[in-house]
């Protein structure tokens, strides 16, 4: 490129409908692949600003004007230049106006219509915060001799200054170039006019830029580059020399003015200056000559650097992927494709390389978003082109009895509680464009639904994204679900909130097939690449393994003086009330008694909101039946399920049964004793509680279930009760019957409604609790109330947030004798059989509430194994969760 | 076009000091372990979809806590708080299905902030407190593309992005706040068009008051997050004749220092200044204690490059108060004069003098 003065600047015009004959072409074609391409090679050649013209009468200038400004933005090296937004239409303008983030320029406003309108439109100009080209222009027309020039100038000047606020330095002059060399006398002048108007203008109007098309000073020479090139070159130079600022040229074809041959520059100056009548006429015999001389030939418009097309292919296509150039992409696979043994190899060789810089500059901020994804369109158009061949290959391998391989199938979802999903969008994107296959469930996604979803699809990585703080707890919830429910696929965890080091520490351990941070879109190819890929999966797990395992440490190390109050703290800091003055409810009975419930009397006790999301219908119950989206599918849901549920009570298909107990009962430190009778003579069971140990504020407690019982010392005596829950086998036995029959819509739904009456169980029998203790005798409340539990009371369940000890469960069903009233037993890990119960103390005291025990010191854990009788160890796979610190420091602590 | 008397004052208590904004109301707000039913209140007990987390509700459903936060951070030392009003636009609430309330919202997250500023001027006589409207900078961009596949495509268009604001600015101007702030700008033409709708409320209610603009440099690539440089953003944004520029969010005091001696000194207005308390940690909370931030933001203060302090996410009022202290002695930043020279940008700079 070759501005000769520093303070001036190229405009490339290459992307004016007006200025390029190929442009023009590719926007009414609509190749935008070339379009783009000639807005590149002008930033490229070294325009400062490009000009984007695309007035054209069979195009929507507006759409296309549009559309294009929003292609560009997206290709940071064009991008990083200003954009002069030019069109003799003022909607044109604004369109472009609306697309840049950037401040540019619009070319052009004028006097044409009237004071009025250039107000208007220099006020709007000013509010979308560009700067503006002001024609020489007014309501007679187009300024050609000098005083008209400097005239109309003038008079925009002050009113823009004046009376529409503007900043004088925004003002750009376009005081009009016009063909010279026409063979029309009064034209001959037209350049000097140009040169001394803009002498004037710099001069009288401070601050005022001045500009001008080049292009129109040599139109009569079209046809005829080399001497075009050569009027350009030393118009500019005589302009810039005058106070010229910017010009809008073909920034590709500007030469050198000390290069041009002295004849030829003697020419041409005679025409720009009119220093002879006869110099036209002159110049055109030149130029006829020089044309003779060339057999007609033109140089061609682009003087793109194209070096790095003479590397080897490998490094072609990584030049092509780091900045983002998609036109020889298909060429170049093609060559790659032949060179090596399987398409397959491209894409984890060369290509894989390539995206592998573009990952490490991006992490090294030495690229950024924009241009990384532009890196992901140019890996697109590469695999696309390899995929035939793969299919193909594929196609061979399955009719010679081989398997094919497998599509990578990804899902994504922002997790429950956070609505952010740019960055996951992105990530998204450019997965598909790897040919992946991207399911994205969105926002606000439940780990059950997560869960399900890759069930269903069979999903080969699941990725979770979060921005907000809470996410991270629900990742970890995630992970932790994918291991109760025997996943075995890749784990992929990225959000701004989220970091290698919360990976390693918090999410990896509670999935053993493998969790892997994922820093940004950049990195997620080569992270699922090497995951799907049994060649470089164990080598990649391993070293994701070795690294967590590091940041473990160091977390560790950092970690271990902090921070979860000492048992003995914690417990001073119980929950405690006036004993002596407490209300302590004796219930009606104590022991058990067992229950036969008609499905009838449970119905009116369901919540039937989880109904609703079991089936992946979100909202509110009854509100969702109306809703403007689902309502329609909720409402035959609904009615299919009130079907089915009258079936159920009349065929009496299911046998719900309840036990209740209640027993003498008090707290002795963390424990709760529960005695024969209320002469607390005999000890028939101690539940063992947990108590929360977590730093809180000032006036909060650290609460344990225990902390709501009477303790022994207090002299009085408490109550406590237990119960298990069943809808009964029958809902099982039911579902199967519909299975058999391929009905899965009927089998799903009775497991459905199985649960809920499980619930719905649970809450009428609590009802009826609260009222064997009396207090719940003078409850007045709503189906709704009592679904939100607005009573007094709780009826906490082991396993559960309070109490996560699931190995409470046996203790409280011998109890109980529970399994012999009701059916229910218990498994190996603790879970119910049938699925359909629910279990759980009552706690009657005023206080009494749910809350969640979070993370527990290793002194109460110890404390509390030696408390059940159990072993350290088991202790801790059983609160593994809930664990405030890593066992396996064991021997290090 | 006139600035009503109280947003003067502040004008004129800039001349004489630095002022200091307010902490993070977010990691305020996660103190109180808020229940999904608290966020609802009783407005919004049916509402169909869930409205945990939408911090800007509590004006409506739980103001005591916000009025609570305001007061905390003007006793700390904060002369402005900013309104809860970050997602306060019907593109952000959309995701809550409550595009319907944000008029309503932003009232009353005005009166808050107001109620708590007008009791810290009775407490002490003579103090201003001032109250400048958050105006944050959606989840949907003007710039980007969600869709590698289709560049060319936005989720969101120009006119109704100026919809959203242009009703968000109203009931904030409406509601009487001394400042408006367009922050954490991560997208400069979301910010282009906020401003755009100001300029448009402005000429609607015949009066201006001061407009602040905070961007947010995204890593330490000294980008947004659409790309531009800190000196391309501010020539983009420099038309709207900004009250004051300035950094927040994202970063913390040091990742931020070349960029705000740069904006210090190509800018031509006031300066602010507002870091996150570091960066998030390994689990979302922030390490800074207040000593932290007050030693890098009172060297920058010391350098002479701010005009207004605060914090943004993991500070708290005690930040405030160590910060306060620690800029009390500076002079305030003195502001570039104008310079007559053509400012344009791409995603980077280009000055035509």
């Amino acid at each position: 490129m070759s501005t000769k003065a520093s303070q001036f600047f190229v405009v490339g015009e290459r992307t004016n409908i007006t200025g390029s004959p190929k442009f023009s072409r590719a926007i009414k074609e609509g190749d935008w692949n070339t379009c783009v391409a000639i807005a590149r090679q002008q930033v490229e050649s070294g325009a400062n600003i490009i000009d984007v013209n695309v007035d054209e009468g069979l195009i929507d200038s507006e759409a296309t004007m549009t559309k294009f400004l929003n292609l560009i933005a997206s290709e940071p090296e064009i991008a990083r230049v200003p954009v002069m937004v030019d069109s003799s239409k003022w909607s044109v303008l604004e369109a472009g106006l609306r697309c840049l983030q950037g401040k540019g320029i619009v070319n052009s406003i004028s006097l044409k219509d009237g004071e009025a309108e250039f107000l208007r439109r220099a006020k709007l100009v000013r509010r979308y915060g560009a700067a503006a080209v002001v024609m020489a222009f007014d309501e007679q027309g187009q300024a050609a001799g000098c005083d008209d020039k400097v005239r109309i100038c003038t008079r925009a000047y002050h009113l823009l200054v004046e009376q529409a606020g503007f900043p004088p330095e925004d003002i750009i002059f376009d005081p009009n170039i016009l063909t010279v060399a026409t063979g029309i006398e009064e034209h001959n002048n037209y350049a000097v006019d140009f040169f001394e108007a803009t002498h004037i203008i710099k001069r009288t109007l401070p601050g005022a830029k001045v500009s001008g098309g080049v292009s129109n000073v040599s139109f009569s020479f079209r046809g005829n580059n080399p001497v075009r090139e050569a009027m350009h070159t030393a118009f500019l130079f005589h302009a810039v020399k005058a106070g010229m600022d910017m010009a809008i040229v073909n920034a590709g074809m500007l030469g050198v003015y000390a290069e041009i041959p002295k004849e030829l520059l003697t020419l041409i100056e005679d025409v720009l200056l009119n220093r002879r009548p006869d110099a036209t006429e002159r110049l055109v015999q030149k130029a006829e000559a020089l044309k003779a001389e060339q057999g007609g030939a033109s140089k061609g418009e682009a003087k793109e650097d194209l070096s790095w097309r003479n590397q080897p292919v490998a490094e072609r296509l990584k030049h092509a992927l780091v900045k983002g150039i998609d036109a020889y992409v298909d060429v170049d696979t093609e060559e790659a494709r032949k060179a090596y043994p399987r398409p397959l190899d491209v894409i984890e060789g060369p290509l894989m390389d390539g995206m592998r810089v573009v990952g490490d500059l991006f992490g090294a901020g030495k690229m950024f978003l924009p241009q990384v994804v532009k890196s992901a369109r140019v890996m697109k158009r590469a695999v696309a082109w390899l995929t035939p061949f793969m299919e193909e290959e594929k196609r061979l391998a399955v009719a010679n009895g081989g398997t094919a391989r497998a599509q990578g199938k990804v899902l994504l979802a922002t997790v429950k509680g956070d609505v952010h999903d740019i960055g996951k969008n992105i990530v998204g994107v450019v997965l598909a464009c790897n040919n992946y296959e991207v399911t994205d469930l969105g926002v606000m996604v439940s780990a059950e639904k997560i869960l399900a979803t890759a069930k269903e699809q069979g999903s080969h990585v699941i990725g979770l994204s979060g921005l907000i703080t809470p996410s991270l707890d629900e990742m970890v919830h995630v992970a932790r679900e994918m291991t109760r429910q025997g996943f075995e696929v890749p784990l992929l965890i990225g959000g701004a909130t989220t970091s290698p080091a919360h990976t390693a520490v918090k999410v990896a351990p509670e999935y053993a097939a493998g969790v892997t941070h994922v820093l940004d879109a950049s990195r997620v190819v080569n992270v699922v690449s090497a995951l799907l890929s049994p060649e470089q999966k164990p080598a990649f797990v391993a070293e994701t393994r070795r690294k967590q395992e590091t940041l473990r440490v160091d977390f560790h190390e950092r970690q271990s003086a902090r921070k979860l109050l000492s048992l003995e703290e914690a417990r001073k800091r119980r929950f405690t009330c006036d004993w002596a003055k407490a209300d302590l409810p004796t219930p009606e009975f104590f022991g058990t008694r067992a229950f036969d419930v008609p499905v009838e009397d449970i119905v009116p006790f369901i919540d039937w909101g989880p109904f609703f999301n079991a089936w992946e219908l979100h909202g509110a119950f009854p509100r969702i039946l109306e809703d403007e989206v689902v309502g329609n599918e909720a409402r035959k849901l609904f009615g299919d399920a009130r079907k089915l549920l009258a079936r159920v009570a009349q065929e009496q298909r299911f046998s719900p049964k309840a036990i209740v107990g209640f027993w003498p009962c008090n707290a002795v430190g963390d424990d709760v004793e529960v005695y024969a009778d209320a002469s607390r003579a005999k000890v028939v069971h101690t539940f063992s509680m947990l108590r929360q140990q977590g730093e809180k504020q000032q006036n909060e407690q650290n609460l344990s279930l225990a902390d709501f019982v009477a303790p022994k010392d207090s002299g009085r005596v408490d109550a406590m009760g237990g119960f298990v829950v069943t809808a009964g086998p029958g809902v099982e036995a039911f579902a199967n019957e519909f299975k058999a029959q391929l009905d899965d819509y009927s089998a799903i739904m009775v497991q459905a409604l199985g649960d809920r009456l499980a619930e719905g169980l649970a809450e009428l029998m609590h009802k009826r609790a609260r009222e064997w203790c009396g207090y719940g005798k003078t409850e007045k409340l709503s189906n709704e109330q009592l679904i939100r539990e607005q009573y007094r009371g709780i009826r906490p369940a082991p396993g559960y947030p309070a109490c996560p000890d699931h190995t409470e469960k046996p203790g409280l069903f011998s109890l109980l004798e529970a399994t012999k009233a009701t059916g229910v037993s218990l498994t190996e890990s603790m879970a119910m059989l049938p699925a359909s119960s629910v279990s759980g103390w009552y706690f009657n005291h005023v206080d009494a509430r749910y809350f969640g025990i979070g993370k527990l010191g290793r002194d109460q854990v110890e404390d509390y194994a030696r408390r059940k009788g159990m072993t350290v160890e088991a202790m801790e796979r059983w609160l593994g969760p809930n664990l405030g610190y890593d066992p396996r420091a064991r021997s290090a602590a | 076009m006139t600035t009503p008397t109280h947003a003067q004052a502040l004008e004129q208590l800039l001349k004489e000091r630095i002022v200091i904004l307010d902490g993070a109301m977010g990691s305020m707000v996660q103190t109180f372990t808020l229940s999904e039913a608290d966020f609802r209140g009783e407005q919004f007990k049916a509402h169909p979809h869930d409205l945990k987390g939408n911090n800007d509700l509590l004006c409506l459903t739980r103001p005591d806590i916000i009025e609570a936060i305001h007061d905390q951070y003007l006793e700390a030392g904060a002369d402005i708080v900013e309104t809860n009003t970050f997602s306060g636009t019907s593109i952000a609430q959309a995701d809550y299905k409550l595009e319907a309330i944000v008029t309503e919202l932003n009232l009353a997250a005005v009166a808050c902030a107001r109620r708590a500023a007008d009791k810290a001027e009775a407490k002490t006589k003579g103090r201003k407190c001032f109250v400048a409207g958050a105006i944050g900078p959606l989840n949907r961009t003007l710039s980007l593309s969600p869709d590698v596949n289709r560049p060319e495509y936005r989720a969101v268009s120009w006119n109704q992005v100026i919809e959203a604001y242009t009703e968000q600015v109203r009931a904030l101007v409406k509601g009487g706040v001394d400042a408006l702030l367009v922050e954490t700008i991560f997208d400069t033409l979301n910010a282009k068009a906020a401003l755009f709708a100001i300029e448009n409320v402005f000429d609607e209610v015949g009066f201006r008051v001061p407009v602040m603009v905070s961007v947010t440099i995204t890593d330490r690539s000294g980008r947004t997050l659409s790309g531009q440089t800190i000196t391309a953003f501010y020539n983009s944004i420099r038309h709207a004749r900004p009250f004051s520029v300035g950094i927040n969010c994202a970063l913390g005091g040091n990742d931020m220092r070349p960029y705000v001696q740069e904006l210090a000194k190509v800018a031509e207005c006031y300066v602010s200044c507002y870091p996150n308390a570091g960066l998030p940690n390994a689990f979302g909370g922030y390490d800074e204690t207040p000593e932290d931030m007050a030693a890098v933001l009172g060297d920058f203060a010391k350098q002479g490059w701010l005009n207004l302090v605060g914090g943004c996410c993991g500070s708290t009022p005690a930040h405030i108060a160590a910060i306060a202290a620690a800029v009390k002695k500076s002079a305030p930043h003195v502001v570039a004069p104008p310079l007559a020279v053509q400012r344009l940008s791409g995603l980077e700079p280009l000055t035509i003098s």
